[in-house]
């Protein structure tokens, strides 16, 4: 009989073809689907994102990770109403204008994605008013900003007074980051928070969801 | 003949930064010799990091270099500005800019300093519609920025393709299509010539040295014949040396035992 630490084992080892039987065999038995998700997809990537940063996996065997969570998904997630799938947030990420660099970005939403949050990624040379109408229409929890030349580095700037000038940089936490992002340089442009790259990140948007809800639990 | 652009003085290395901060000549003339004995053919000067002052920057750093070495430069920066202070004052043979695209920005600030400084120019294969993923993304951009270079009367023999080398981790297919790219320009436009950084290919791999070697013939073998890179990495030199020789571009094999001679194939 399958088990949910089979999953997560297949969603580690990327067993492209072994995780549908797997999780098939799963829900054939009748285990809650919600539970599926949690503790055997992303429960498998759980695994293997301190494992990336610690250098023992590489960024081909996470994708491969990550689709085999992917292909499970598939399978679980037409048991489940949208409002029944768990998320712990709502990140919007985007690279700025002029910019046209995704590849750290794209790393990023696949873990953040597999980490369980909803991602809306917006792509790249996304232009500062874009990002407000995002904001706008899908009030995220983070919004995520991300430049990997000095010349574009700025309209990290421009894009976060946009944020400022159309009322709503106090609905979200800003993150930013990029090759030539420093902790110093999101410090000077008011962001919210900094990493130098995607296993970092994960990390960090997980401190802000906490903080959000104990506030959100002592009523501020 | 090869082109090799030593990569090293480049501010976002935290050395030469500290170097830069401190005005501290020694060291970046130490890092210019250095290069231009290893074999350098340009030596890239980039401090596009240093957002503040950037042109300053850039003059120190092309003073410094020449006060060192008669080397020609290869100036790249994302900022025009920065590039004209840069090209303005090289005074060893024709300079080199890194680098113009077909984002209509970059293009229509960087063609007039081609023509300025009678510089040669890298040319990147992107545009404003995205990064290329395919050999024939990247055609589509060759094809328009070789026009609009030749028709406003850039030489062939001046311009250096660079096909973007993207990780071959994110995308398992970004060295054969550099490769392709590599195969189509040189039988589409055969007197261009090409530039690249390869270390892009090995990122978050394990291992990369082997992997950005084993590119270097690789690309070699279909024509590119220009890198930016460290000439200090013997290894690498030693790869090209000795892949020139295999691939009939080194007269009575002289470079390669010379090379052998000098110690440099170990």
């Amino acid at each position: 009989m399958a088990t949910l630490q089979d999953v997560s084992q297949c969603v580690l080892e990327g067993d492209l073809d072994g995780i549908k039987d797997l999780v098939q065999d799963l829900i054939n038995e009748g285990v809650d689907p919600i539970l599926i998700i949690n503790e055997g997809l992303i429960g498998g990537m759980n695994i293997v994102a301190p494992l990336f940063k610690s250098g023992e996996m590489f960024v081909p065997e996470v994708m491969e990770s990550a689709d085999t969570m992917n292909e499970g998904m598939k399978l679980v997630k037409p048991l489940i109403t949208d409002e029944d799938v768990p998320s712990k947030g709502k990140i919007i990420i985007g690279t700025v204008n002029g910019d046209l660099h995704d590849i750290g970005k794209n790393l990023l939403v696949m873990m953040l994605e597999s980490r369980g949050y909803t991602v809306i990624d917006l792509g790249v040379d996304v232009k500062e008013e874009a990002f407000t109408k995002a904001v706008i229409e899908h009030q995220p929890n983070i919004v995520g900003m991300s430049s990997l030349l000095t010349t574009t580095m700025m309209k990290i700037e421009s894009t976060i007074k946009q944020l400022i000038a159309d009322g709503v940089r106090d609905q979200v936490k800003i993150i930013v980051g990029g090759a030539p992002v420093t902790q110093e340089f999101a410090d000077d442009v008011g962001a919210d928070g900094y990493s130098d790259d995607a296993s970092t990140a994960v990390e960090l948007c997980d401190r802000m969801m906490e903080e959000q809800c104990k506030l959100q639990e002592l009523g501020v | 003949m090869l082109t090799i652009v030593g990569e090293l003085i480049n501010t976002s290395r935290p050395a030469v930064k500290e170097a830069v901060i401190n005005r501290n000549k020694d060291a970046i003339i130490d890092l210019a010799i250095r290069q231009a004995e290893a074999g350098a053919t340009y030596i890239d000067v980039n401090c596009g990091n240093m957002i503040n002052n950037e042109e300053e920057t850039m003059e120190w750093l092309v003073n410094t270099i020449q006060s060192a070495v008669e080397v020609p430069l290869c100036i790249d920066s994302p900022s025009a500005a920065a590039l004209d202070v840069g090209l303005g004052l090289s005074r060893y043979g024709r300079p080199m800019i890194n680098s113009i695209s077909d984002e209509e920005e970059r293009f229509d600030t960087v063609l007039p300093l081609i023509k300025k400084y009678n510089a040669k120019i890298v040319v990147l294969c992107m545009d404003s519609t995205g990064m290329p993923v395919t050999a024939d993304d990247r055609m589509k951009v060759v094809r328009q920025l070789h026009k609009k270079l030749n028709q406003a009367g850039v030489a062939d023999d001046d311009m250096y393709f660079d096909p973007l080398v993207k990780p071959i981790s994110s995308v398992g297919t970004a060295g054969i299509e550099v490769l392709e790219t590599i195969r189509k320009i040189k039988s589409d436009y055969p007197n261009v010539h090409f530039m690249c950084g390869l270390s892009n290919i090995s990122y978050g791999l394990p291992n990369r040295a082997i992997l950005n070697r084993l590119f270097v013939v690789q690309t070699m073998t279909l024509g590119m014949d220009g890198y930016v890179l460290d000439p200090t990495n013997n290894k690498t030199m030693a790869d090209i040396v000795t892949a020139k020789a295999l691939l009939g571009k080194d007269n009575y094999c002289g470079g390669y035992i010379k090379a052998h001679r000098s110690g440099l194939l170990g």
